[in-house]
């Protein structure tokens, strides 16, 4: 009875999906619906296959993966390391700052132009402009976070005997860490988002590049594989980052029935 | 009245001190004033605690405890005076001096057991296990310190306290959020404790049952000065019995407050 109901329960929320799913079916391949404007979910499976089989799909994906996961660590490495800096040293924080604030406020993609201008198509423009999306919600979490770590708590080390090392690795860095996870995933969603707008608008391989390719060509059946593509990949990110906070906040209650009701 | 309660001759007095004699530091004050800005807190106390003794300070709320507390400590220093640990004038953070706070203070993001070897110190995990043994919580080592209850926490942190073995013991009032059963319990593994390590302990409480219950000596912080010092010259073994002189003592106090 109960596993029949949650049975029932687990299949529920698939039925619009998969509903809907088969009415496009049937429109695209009776007619009604133009290839043009949307193919059909069969089309798009077998675009899949073909370009899975030919290698141009894990081509395209790895070149992709690879400027994104660059310009995360470069950006993502920088902006963590300025938020280190900043939130330890009073100094640094008044000589970086308000430059950090200021330039915070540029929207990056609207850098492009310059960015074209300096690098041309190569990989250097796409990486950079990733670095340079992901660095300021690096940057602001980690500053928070280690400004906002319990003062209470940083005297009872010191009163217990810990070293400016040890204090900052066992006290100040473990108690910024949640803001820095968060940071982590503001930057995993900007650098998705910033990969698209760049491997759209230049570039000679990626996801983007095979969208807009396909576009020209009139292949709407590629056009949606990349997108679908684009999707699938940006839920990975975002699951390899809810799974390390899970994994490092282990000790935090309010992880604790995050990870319950997950 | 004033000879510190140590002094005394043979008496009933004598099982009720620390059994671990030599542990505990000498404290001493000359002349100690605390100023923030031209405020005022502490305005010159001179005062001596022996090695080992149980003294309890009760004053009003903002009448400079804590400050008096972060001196010794070595969070702060004094504006003017000396602090003297042992004989020496002391600045700087005090490795020999540990401090129990009112919220417990433990790391969230260590086990217990990492949290009472706080400063991971060579041979920290048996002496860790020991101490929360000590305080009834050896089968908590594993534990988040989320789990615990407020009355727990505080016998983590006081098994913290003394992993070092500490001279003294300062405790700005670890208490003052217990409930009252949970309090009793605490009060009766202080005083066990404290006579089995020998520590110098000082204990804030705005409660006057509870300083004269613990302690020894009792001073009345006012105006930034000791206006009293009280010795409780009553048995522990006789105190929790509601003895007369125990209440006269509390009003006498109180009336000093
Ligand atoms: N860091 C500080 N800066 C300025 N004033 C302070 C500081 N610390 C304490 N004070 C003041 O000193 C007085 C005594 O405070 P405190 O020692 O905390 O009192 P108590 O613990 O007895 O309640 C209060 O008036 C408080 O405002
Ligand atoms: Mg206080």
């Amino acid at each position: 009875m109960t596993r029949a109901t949650a049975l029932r329960r687990g299949l529920v929320p698939w039925l619009l999906p998969i509903a809907l799913l088969a009415v496009w079916q049937v429109a695209a391949k009776a007619g009604w619906l133009s290839a043009r404007v949307l193919p059909a979910p069969s089309d798009i499976a077998v675009a899949f296959w073909t370009t899975l089989r030919d290698g141009s799909l894990p081509h395209h994906v790895g070149i992709s993966a690879e400027r994104a996961v660059l310009g995360l660590i470069i950006g993502g490495g920088l902006g963590f390391a300025l938020g280190l800096i900043n939130g330890a040293l009073p100094i640094a924080e008044d000589i970086l700052d308000s430059s950090l604030q200021m330039l915070r406020n540029v929207p990056h993609l609207a850098i492009i132009p310059m960015v074209i201008l300096w690098f041309g198509i190569g990989e250097e423009a796409k990486v950079f402009l990733v670095a340079v999306g992901v660095l300021f919600p690096m940057y602001l979490n980690t500053f928070h976070g280690i400004r906002s770590v319990d003062r209470g708590l940083v005297e009872m080390g010191r009163v217990y005997g810990l070293g400016p090392v040890a204090l900052y690795l066992r006290v100040i860095l473990p108690g910024a860490l949640p803001a820095i996870l968060v940071g982590l995933r503001y930057a995993l969603g900007i650098m998705w988002l910033t990969l698209i707008v760049a491997e759209t608008i230049s570039a000679s391989s990626g996801i983007g590049y095979m969208t807009m390719n396909a576009r020209e060509f009139l292949q709407t059946d590629m056009v949606l594989l990349g997108i679908i593509v684009y999707a699938l990949l940006g839920k990975l990110a975002d699951i390899a980052s809810r799974w390390l906070e899970r994994r490092a906040l282990d000790w935090n209650p309010s992880f604790h029935t995050g990870l319950e009701a997950a | 009245m004033m000879v510190p309660l140590r002094a005394a001759a043979p008496s009933p007095e004598v099982q009720d001190q620390a059994t671990v004699a030599g542990k505990g530091l000498e404290l001493a004050f000359e002349g100690v004033t605390k100023a923030f800005g031209d405020v005022g807190v502490l305005k010159g106390l001179d005062l001596v605690i022996p090695a080992g003794q149980f003294v309890a300070v009760v004053g009003r709320s903002g009448g400079g405890k804590t400050t008096l507390m972060r001196l010794i400590a070595g969070l702060d220093g004094p504006t003017g005076g000396a602090i003297r640990i042992d004989g020496t004038a002391r600045r700087g953070l005090q490795p020999d001096v540990r401090l129990l706070f009112q919220d417990a203070r433990l790391l969230p993001w260590q086990r217990v057991l990492s949290n009472v070897g706080i400063a991971r110190d060579p041979g920290w995990k048996a002496r860790a296990q020991a101490l929360l043994a000590e305080v009834g919580l050896a089968e908590r080592a594993g534990d988040w310190p989320y789990v615990l209850s407020g009355g727990q926490k505080q016998r983590v942190a006081l098994a913290r306290a003394l992993v070092t073995e500490p001279g003294i013991l300062l405790l700005d009032e670890p208490f003052g959020a217990l409930d009252a059963l949970t309090r009793a319990d605490m009060h009766r593994l202080l005083t066990r404790v404290w006579r089995q390590h020998g520590f110098t302990a000082i204990l804030i409480t705005h409660d006057v049952a509870e300083a004269v219950a613990l302690a020894d000596r009792v001073l009345v912080l006012r105006d930034g000065r000791v206006a009293e010092d009280i010795t409780v010259d009553i048995p522990r073994s006789a105190r929790a019995t509601g003895a007369p002189r125990l209440a006269e003592l509390e009003r006498r106090i109180l009336s000093a407050v």
